[in-house]
């Protein structure tokens, strides 16, 4: 059996950029215990980046909650970043990519959203933001006649 | 001396505060022998002696004052230096936080137990306000002392930040013409901004023609750290030297076309060799096998 007591759900705060570094950290390590490949291991840590910098530059700090999950045929990774800003108003137009309001590149959201497997956004304006990402290990590719 | 103790109107800190006043040479010699004073006066014992009377000094003048549990209190400042240095010494040689919290306890019983010799009757009540007091200074002396290694610890990470941010983007020159930056750890706007001016000072310096930038030790590339790269590949551009993206490992690369950065207006190599060949043969220059011919044969 693969160790997956190791990780547990924890929040972390994320009020500064030395907080990023450590939100990236914790994620690698999360889902290295979890047994995520390096690719997908890339793909989280540079995903839970920017979307930790949005909720910082954008949300004015908030936290993030990492949850590891197992539905039973395959294990993944949960991570909510949740901030008390002053929301989206549109979220349409901040899913573009290249859309930027705060002199980025614009693909911190759009970009994470096509690194992990599920995603969504759940924003008010004036009552914060929560965007939710969940990645999932690589199944192996299944044999044919079962699952 | 004896502690008048039908006198009421003395405040257990005063008899405290005068009671260290007169006491300090016996206090010190005692303080002298604990392991705290001990490990970090090795060399003479005269000099444990000097530190343990300036230490009894500044809690009289802290008991004086009335104000027992206020780390802050002015009496503490001539220490301060002092007790930082002795818990510096002590961290240096592998004792933990704790360790120490635990040696400067160690200092409460010797005194406690001259302080109690002074009454006539040590369980009457005076002489337990008196104890009470002295156990509360000891332990504001504690915390500050706790406060001392923080402190000092605080201004170490510090200085340590300002020194990574220097260390860590050194600019190499390659062959004549040609500078690389192996980039290393996390790449902030800080550091892109240091690392930025260090490739376009050695561009100018160099009279160089291409430059390198080696992101093999960068874990995470994301939009801002593209952002930093493309900025700075411009820059050197302006400069007149042509910049190469070097090291960038396949999880990364599959990673920056998913997120959908476009490096496209980037010259990208796969690794840092690749990237000096380009330079080289843009150049002109050729790097041949010596005496190739004798090693055929």
């Amino acid at each position: 059996m693969q160790p997956s007591g190791q990780v547990s759900a924890t929040s972390l705060p994320i009020g500064s950029d030395a907080d990023l570094a450590w939100v990236r950290q914790h994620v690698r390590q999360c889902a290295a215990g979890l047994g995520f490949g390096l690719v997908q291991q890339t793909k989280l840590v540079t995903a839970a980046s920017e979307l930790a910098r949005n909720t910082l530059v954008h949300g004015g700090g908030g936290r993030v909650e990492i949850t590891p999950l197992d539905n039973g045929r395959s294990r993944g990774l949960r991570m909510s970043f949740i901030d008390e800003g002053p929301g989206i108003r549109d979220l349409e137009l901040a899913m573009t990519d290249g859309y930027t309001s705060g002199g980025g590149l614009g693909l911190g959201l759009s970009g994470a959203k096509r690194l992990v497997h599920e995603f969504s956004v759940d924003t008010e304006p004036g009552r914060g933001t929560t965007v939710t990402a969940v990645a999932w290990v690589a199944q192996v590719p299944a044999s044919r006649p079962g699952v | 001396m004896t502690v008048p103790e039908q006198d009421a109107a003395v405040s257990a800190p005063q008899v405290v505060s005068s009671f260290l006043e007169q006491r300090k040479e016996q206090i010190a010699q005692r303080w002298a022998d604990t392991p705290l004073f001990r490990s970090v006066f090795t060399v003479s014992r005269d000099e444990a002696v000097e530190a343990c009377k300036a230490v009894v000094e500044a809690l009289s003048e802290v008991a004086v004052s009335g104000r027992l549990e206020d780390v802050g209190s002015p009496g503490f400042a001539p220490v301060r230096d002092q007790l930082g240095r002795m818990t510096q010494t002590r961290a240096r040689t592998g004792s933990t936080a704790s360790q120490i919290a635990d040696e400067v306890a160690g200092l409460r019983v010797p005194v406690v137990d001259l302080l109690r010799e002074e009454f006539t009757d040590p369980t009457a009540p005076p002489a337990q306000e008196a104890v009470l007091a002295l156990t509360m200074l000891l332990g504001t002396l504690r915390l500050v002392v706790m406060e001392t290694a923080l402190d000092a610890n605080a201004e170490l990470i510090e200085r340590q930040r300002q020194q990574l941010l220097e260390v860590a983007t050194p600019v190499i020159k390659l062959w004549e013409g040609t500078v690389a930056v192996p980039l290393i750890g996390t790449l902030d706007s800080a550091r892109s901004q240091v690392v930025m001016e260090s490739l376009l000072e050695a561009i100018v310096d160099q009279r160089a023609r291409y430059a390198i930038l080696d992101i093999t030790g960068v874990p995470t590339v994301d939009s801002l750290v593209a952002q930093h790269l493309m900025k700075t590949v411009a820059a050197a551009r302006l400069m007149g030297a042509e910049c190469i993206v070097s090291g960038i490992r396949p999880a990364i690369a599959q990673t920056i076309v998913q997120l959908g950065i476009d490096l496209g207006s980037v010259l990208t190599r796969s690794s840092l060799s690749d990237a000096l060949a380009y330079a080289l043969g843009k150049q002109g220059i050729e790097v041949s096998r010596a005496h190739a011919n004798e090693s055929i044969r």
